[in-house]
């Protein structure tokens, strides 16, 4: 009997494919040198906004995927995220490496302000509560004349590149290596976070939370606290959106297609699942740029089109995401048996 | 030392009444049998003690501390754990992810957390199932991990709803045995069984219970005579 708790206790806690690992850094290089051996501007937009749309998945997984509470609202931190860099900027001249942060804040804080009240909804209700604090962030915005009401914010162009305003004219590829970044960290803290005693106790939120309370575990407070760590993942992507395109409005930054297509490509990928947001984001972007290209303004809304197929094959036949067609002894979840 | 002390504790939808004047204390170290008709109050009795419904009116202390009322996290942080009637295993986490989530009360530290999970699957017999999924177990192996992870949270007091409900003949006696060894281990234990020769064998009191109110509350030969109880309750049985 011993010497069986012995060997489990002998056993790694997490396996560690080596063949993985390789992969993984091997694209991770691939990255990082693409844009050496030339990419057209196509391309390089094409990979900015995966990498973008990767990580705006990602923190809808956090709160969605990892704690169980579906938001339908997330687009409203996207968009402080892009105001408060773009405002601070104008204004103050703050440079936007200083304003992400006042981003990410203002978006923790207005997670706390909205989570504690809401997330006491269970469900459903949380999901039309939230859909609707993402409309009203917008109607806001388009009224409010300090932040240019409905015309948004045109941010001021530097004559010069600059790193400073974090602003690029002649090429993409600085802004594709900010946005690789910026996906890279975010993938190995949320990856360290689904590893960590916060991580398993999430999950314990999401799987049951009757059992959770009877283990210590304040659901309230920890769905609050994945709540607030989603707000601050999606604030950085509004505020590199906003350096992006330079003009911002509500329109497109509190955009309720937003809050949905974080949905679409983490459900596709496979919610609750680090890598699946990855996955979702590389199918569902290039869709919607090419549909853009080829049927032209708005993708004809062939993208959607698109999207609500794949989806409904996806809920039918594979309702953990296309993650779940790799292996699963690739996958950390599962161990020796 | 009493662990813990019920008194005149109520409880009532809308017009029923699930749980009426209910008193009754536990020593420390024994274990507490519940029995009654399905309908009794039983397991709306575990809920109120431990805070996941809020009680009406009474008195409930742990040890010395007032818990009447306070929410289900407070009370098994104080150390009161319980398992479910109906099993609420993390379905989609293995057993030891399951355990784990109870041992990272005690533990901070992740692979210390591991080892003191694994210790006590390794207690409730099912080390080998470690890595399984838990909707991949069987009700008794299910029953098993749901003891093994409110054990994992180190309570000095452990509230299980219906060990042996719902499980085959043939695993009854090893979840018998298990609920002894536990008790072995210092745990105080209140169980709710309707097995009622297991409840004689294993209990050191007998709290019975009808149309949610005490009709008796001794050692299980005084209830096994009593009069109340057996219309009520044991008359069913062939009891011996």
């Amino acid at each position: 009997m011993d010497t069986k708790l012995e060997i489990a206790k002998s056993e790694p806690i997490w396996n560690t494919n080596n063949k993985v690992i390789s992969i993984i850094t091997g694209l991770i290089i691939l990255l990082f040198v693409l844009p050496v051996f030339g990419m057209n501007s196509f391309y390089l937009h094409l990979f900015i906004m995966i990498f973008m749309h990767a990580v705006m998945a990602q923190s809808w997984n956090v709160i969605a995927g990892f704690s169980g509470q579906i938001s339908l609202g997330h687009g409203a931190f996207f968009g402080i995220g892009a105001y408060a860099t773009s405002f601070f900027y104008m204004e103050y001249g703050i440079t936007p490496w200083v304003s992400i942060f006042f981003g990410m804040f203002v978006s923790a804080i207005f997670a706390v302000l909205i989570g504690i009240p809401m997330l006491r909804l269970s469900g459903h209700y949380f999901a039309i509560a939230t859909l609707l604090i993402g409309i009203s962030f917008q109607v806001v915005f388009q009224r409010w004349d300090l932040v240019g009401a409905a015309s948004g914010l045109w941010v001021t162009m530097t004559p010069e590149d600059s790193w400073s305003a974090l602003q690029f004219h002649r090429s993409k590829v600085p802004y594709y290596y900010v946005f690789l970044i910026f996906f890279l960290i975010t993938f190995f803290l949320v990856w360290l976070l689904s590893r960590s005693k916060l991580g398993y106790r999430l999950r314990a939120v999401r799987d049951d939370p009757q059992a959770a309370l009877s283990l210590c575990i304040n659901v309230s407070n920890y769905k609050i606290i994945a709540y607030v760590i989603s707000a601050m993942i999606m604030a950085p992507m509004g505020s590199l959106f906003a350096q992006y395109i330079l003009i911002i409005d509500p329109d497109r930054v509190f955009n309720i297609e937003i809050s949905i297509i974080v949905l679409l490509i983490t459900v596709l990928g496979g919610i609750g699942n680090v890598w699946g947001p990855i996955i979702g984001a590389a199918i569902l972007v290039p869709i919607s740029e090419y549909s853009r290209i080829y049927l032209g303004g708005t993708g004809g809304a062939v993208d959607l089109i698109f999207y609500g197929l794949i989806l409904m094959i996806i809920c039918i036949f594979r309702p953990n995401g296309l993650i779940s067609f790799i292996p699963k002894d690739i996958l950390e979840r599962k161990k020796q048996r | 030392m009493k662990i813990l002390t019920v008194e005149n504790l109520s409880k009532s939808f809308g017009g029923i009444h699930a749980n009426r004047d209910i008193s009754f204390d536990v020593e420390e170290g024994s274990i507490l049998g519940v029995i009654g008709p399905n309908g009794a109050g039983k397991s709306t009795l575990f809920d109120l003690i431990t805070g996941f419904t809020k009680p009406d009116t009474g008195k409930v202390k742990f040890f010395d501390k007032d818990i009447f009322g306070i929410s289900p996290d407070k009370i098994s942080n104080l150390g009161v754990g319980r398992t479910f009637q109906k099993l609420k295993p993390f379905a989609d986490q293995t057993l030891l992810e399951n355990v784990m989530i109870g041992a990272f009360v005690k533990e901070k530290d992740i692979k210390r957390a591991r080892d003191r999970a694994l210790e006590i699957i390794d207690f409730v017999d099912l080390i080998e199932k470690r890595h399984h999924f838990a909707k991949e177990l069987s009700t008794g192996q299910r029953k098993r991990l749901e003891m093994a992870r409110a054990m994992a949270i180190d309570p000095k007091l452990l509230l299980m709803d219906e060990v042996t409900g719902g499980v085959d003949q043939k695993t009854i006696p090893g979840l018998v045995e298990l609920v002894k060894k536990l008790k072995k281990t210092g745990v105080t234990i209140i169980t709710i069984e309707h097995n009622i020769n297991i409840i004689m064998e294993i209990s050191d009191n007998v709290l019975a219970l009808d149309q949610g109110k005490r009709i008796a509350f001794g050692e299980p030969k005084e209830i096994q005579n009593n009069k109340q109880v057996i219309d009520a309750y044991l008359g069913t049985f062939d009891a011996a």
